[in-house]
């Protein structure tokens, strides 16, 4: 069989966190009855004109400065035109012509090493509304609640070949974005939408292959599955000495199988023509310089900062600032405590053991800084002990309480009373001969056993270094 | 006396004194249309009761103060492609024959807040796509001058309202000479201001570049005082400007010395009605003896702006008109299978001919392979028109032609042969497209007894000079009130 290599670019569509929609000031959040964030500019309305939100035109800036994109301080938007259900205009109003960020790069590292990916451009436009599809009364139903909710799409060059590639390249834009609080970019809830455009060609060929598009894909790992399927049949397409045709095809993540949407033949003519209710939007360079004023601490330089002034393993820092979230968390809590550390500590451990537990999202933390590093104050000056301090974390972590009076009322301060620890700890190794037996046999985990069994007697509440202490005496 | 012989301004003044009632005006306009709508069919929609209701509600403020300004209490009529809350609002078009907006346009709130009351709203064609108002899928509008002819158009309804008596004012709407056309063709007086000027916000779209809300009227007093009531900067409209003043009454003096004024001399040449040449020539004559210094020039371009304009309007036309599709509202076909037969069939079904062609002739200059041919080549057209006017206006205050070739086409005519009727546009389309604001009045009547228009043509923002251009040579004119409208006094 020849030798392959494959040619990888992505459209990336994210939404972006404006309180309000592009064009009209209806609500973008998440979830209200059908068609109740709504207004005559979001449903089409005869004779509604658009209006453009400016927050929009911030984000995409921001995004395409950080990463290293030239900004276009011209810009216009143009009508894409079609007729769908969800579009209530039956045109979309986005950028063509004119798109406000061209020719950027960012850089990733994979096993295979640091590459660098070229941006070829990043366009502003307005999402659709939904359309719900009624089986029951066999009718199709629309919500605009959505239409109108600003989109930036992010348009790559070819330049990735694998799966670790796109994965590194979505990775490093998703943190840039939620760095700059742009948006959320969760895919399985669509405020980030990726669609793989991937051809093969044999190993030295100086023309890429035709390429496909795929689309319906809700995680990295429904992406990586995709792109491999995908490379794959079309390699078998050229090896029976078939073509591959060029096409929009749909992924199906539970039958790990994609099938062809549209052919090019049937791609329809956009007519694209510049939006005439929509005035050129002009980004003068003190506009340009205050949001490039604004770009926050991204995450490389976090990650070295970490390092350097904290101390902390790379691995710490690594984790810590995979989400924006852990990483305000973690500097809010240090500032408190000056233990960063021991914070990162409850960070990667109970803090993620926890989220895994919930299926959250860092995102999704409600607990304070404060609180949090009321917790490891509490555990350093020795008011409570390591197994209460977990409880205590884990009602912190769910109701955001304040740890404080929590461990005062329940009555769980740390137990240093050694005349009352040794009455416990008699009683323990009384009870249990074998372990005593085991112990003085030289196996070194009954000791534990014994810590355990007083550990429990004492309520979980016992100084476990005091407990130590009279064991081995008493031992 | 005959409330409906008043002008506008003349009415609101009568009812600041207390001579009239607002009830009694309209009334009087409500009557007026009883008798003579049936004949001339200017109104698609009257509001009798809500006009009734309107009348005691701005009466009352009025008494009490609260509503002082000169439309206080005077019906208007509107053209039905501008939104009005609760009021059936067609475009003159099947597909939108069921359509009641929940929202009032900008301009028409503008005129509520100073107390107009809405007697109705007018024939047009549809979706503003005509010259005559036959294009109407609703009715057919008859000028009133001369019941065998059409009143002009896209606002011939407007016009002919006004001409008629059946209102005191009305708004029309402007692309490519919607408001000047039907007022010269029906005798009365229409701004198509700058753009920008008035808000287009619950405008029914038909050539979003290009259209323009105006006043359409007896006088040039009351169209200056018209449009200081409706224009207004929009925060809603994207295109709204917000302009140095929005005082145009302070224009209407009777002096031109000095104004300059250009005649280009394309204007005067093949094609023009010799009836209308003489009668346009003859204003210039009367101007110039007031004191205004008349010259011809060369306007370059002149010939390249009905084909720009019709590329341009007609494009965004497709695009604009894409929403009416049978889903969320207008009209959708009785029977239909899946979706894409549906939105063929409503369209098809809702959509009149002349709607038509303009959508495929827009869809196709779009379209890929042919746009830089065709859409950009009129984009860099108009621009180029601009610039002309620009150089012109270096040189003149005021640029002085014929509002139409010709007077009012007999009805049928027109819509046998488009070409001809799109060529008829020519004095009016460039200064769409340039963004001008242009007025047209009644300059004479031709041996047939039609009325003949007068355009003023005026740099951006510059509304001033042909108002006051427009009212000194109104001085010197006798207004002319069609026999329809005398035979009520």
């Amino acid at each position: 069989m020849k030798q392959y290599e494959t040619v990888i670019g992505l459209e990336v569509h994210v939404e972006l966190a404006t309180k309000t929609k592009i064009f009209c000031s209806c609500s973008t959040a998440f979830g209200g009855a059908p068609n109740t964030h709504t207004c005559p500019v979001c449903t089409g309305m005869p004779g509604s004109l658009p209006v453009l939100n400016k927050q929009v035109v911030e984000y995409a800036m921001a995004v395409g400065l950080a990463t290293n994109c030239t900004i276009t301080q011209y810009n216009k938007f143009d009508r894409k035109n079609y007729f769908y259900p969800d579009n209530p205009q039956n045109y979309q109003i986005s950028q063509l012509y004119l798109p406000i960020c061209r020719n950027g790069r960012v850089e990733i590292e994979t096993e295979a090493g640091k590459k660098s990916i070229g941006i070829h451009e990043i366009h502003m436009e307005e999402d659709a509304g939904k359309l719900i599809h009624d089986e029951w009364e066999n009718c199709s139903l629309v919500d605009y609640n959505r239409s109108g909710v600003p989109l930036i799409e992010i348009v790559s060059e070819p330049d990735m070949c694998s799966a670790d590639e796109v994965i590194a390249y979505l990775e490093k834009l998703r943190l840039i974005i939620q760095y700059l609080g742009a948006s959320d970019c969760k895919l399985q809830e669509g405020s980030m939408r990726v669609d793989v455009n991937l051809s093969v060609m044999e190993v030295g060929a100086k023309e890429f292959g035709t390429r496909t598009e795929m689309k319906n894909l809700n995680s990295f790992k429904a992406i990586a599955r995709a792109i491999e399927n995908e490379r794959q049949r079309q390699i078998e397409l050229l090896e029976e000495g078939k073509s591959v045709t060029q096409e929009t095809r749909r992924w199906d993540d539970n039958k790990a199988y994609s099938y062809a949407m549209r052919s090019k033949e049937d791609a329809q003519d956009y007519r694209y023509f510049p939006e005439p209710d929509l005035v050129p939007v002009v980004i003068d360079d003190e506009w340009l310089a205050a949001v490039k004023s604004k770009e926050p601490e991204f995450r490389d330089a976090k990650k070295n900062r970490y390092i350097n002034d904290y101390n902390l393993p790379e691995y710490d820092a690594d984790i810590i600032t995979l989400y924006k979230k852990l990483a305000d968390i973690f500097e809010k809590t240090t500032d408190i405590c000056k233990l960063p550390k021991k914070v990162s500590n409850w960070l990667i451990g109970e803090t993620m053991k926890l989220l895994k537990e919930k299926a959250m999202e860092p995102d999704e933390i409600t607990f304070s800084p404060e609180n949090f590093a009321k917790v490891i104050l509490l555990v350093e000056n020795g008011t409570i002990n390591g197994v209460i301090a977990k409880d205590v974390f884990k009602i912190v972590f769910e109701e955001n309480i304040d740890p404080d009076k929590y461990v005062e009322k329940k009555g769980l301060k740390m137990n240093n009373d050694e005349v009352g620890l040794k009455k416990i700890v008699e009683e323990v190794i009384a009870a249990n001969p074998q372990s005593v037996e085991d112990y003085h046999n030289g196996k070194d985990k009954a000791i534990g056993f014994l810590v355990g069994q007083t550990m429990k007697a004492a309520k979980g509440k016992a100084n476990p270094g005091i407990v130590n202490k009279i064991l081995k005496e008493l031992l | 006396m005959n409330i409906m012989s008043l002008t506008a301004v003349e009415l609101g003044k009568k009812i600041k004194q207390k001579e009239i009632s607002v009830e009694e005006a309209v009334i009087a306009a409500l009557d007026s249309i009883e008798a003579k709508d049936e004949a001339v069919g200017s109104f698609v929609t009257v509001c009798r009761d809500k006009a009734m209701e309107d009348a005691r509600e701005i009466q009352g403020k009025i008494d009490r103060g609260e509503l002082d300004g000169p439309l206080a209490g005077v019906p208007v009529a509107i053209k039905d492609n501008m939104c009005t809350e609760g009021i059936l609002t067609t475009c003159s078009s099947k597909i939108l024959s069921n359509f009641n907006p929940a929202y009032t346009a900008e301009a028409v709130l503008n005129l509520q807040k100073a107390g107009a009351v809405i007697i109705g709203k007018t024939n047009m064609d549809e979706f503003a796509m005509g010259s005559t108002t036959e294009t109407s899928a609703i009715k057919i509008t008859k000028n009133p001058w001369n019941q065998e002819h059409v009143p002009g158009g896209s606002s011939g309804g407007s016009c002919a309202a006004v001409a008629a008596e059946e209102c005191h004012y009305a708004l029309g709407s402007d692309t490519g000479g919607s408001i000047r056309q039907p007022s010269s063709f029906c005798g009365v007086t229409g701004i198509k201001p700058t753009y920008g000027t008035v808000s287009r916000y619950g405008l029914i779209a038909y050539g979003s570049s290009l259209d323009q809300i105006g006043p359409v009227a007896k006088d040039v007093t009351d169209c200056a005082t018209i449009l200081e009531a409706i224009s207004s900067y929009d925060a809603k409209d994207s295109t709204s400007v917000k302009r140095e003043n929005y005082d145009f009454t302070s224009a209407l003096v009777d002096d031109v010395k000095g104004l300059k004024i250009g005649i280009p001399k394309a204007y005067f040449e093949d094609g023009l009605d010799s009836e209308v040449k003489a009668a346009v020539l003859n204003a210039a004559k009367v101007l110039e003896k007031k004191g205004a210094i008349v010259e011809e020039f060369d306007l370059g371009l002149v010939n390249f702006a009905i084909p720009a304009y019709y590329v341009i309007a007609s494009a965004e036309a497709s695009s604009n008109l894409a929403r009416f599709d049978g889903v969320k509202y207008g009209y959708r076909t009785s029977e239909y299978e899946g979706l894409h037969n549906m939105y063929k069939k409503s369209r098809s079904e809702g959509f009149g001919p002349e709607v038509k062609r303009r959508i495929m002739l827009g869809s196709f200059v779009l379209s890929s392979g042919y746009y830089d041919a065709y859409y950009l080549k009129a984009l860099k057209t108009k621009a180029l028109i601009k610039k002309e006017f620009d150089k012109a206006f270096e040189k003149y205050d005021v640029i002085l032609g014929p509002a139409a070739p010709t007077t009012a086409p007999k009805l049928g005519e027109s819509l046998k042969d488009p070409i001809k009727m799109y060529l008829g546009d020519i004095y009016t389309v460039s200064v769409n497209l340039a963004g001008l604001p242009g007025i047209s009045l009644p300059c004479g009547v031709s041996s047939q007894g039609l009325p003949i228009g007068l355009q003023l043509i005026g740099d951006c923002f510059k509304e001033n000079n042909i108002i006051r251009a427009a009212y000194s040579f109104e001085k010197s004119m006798t207004y002319n009130r069609c026999d329809m409208a005398k035979q009520f006094d």
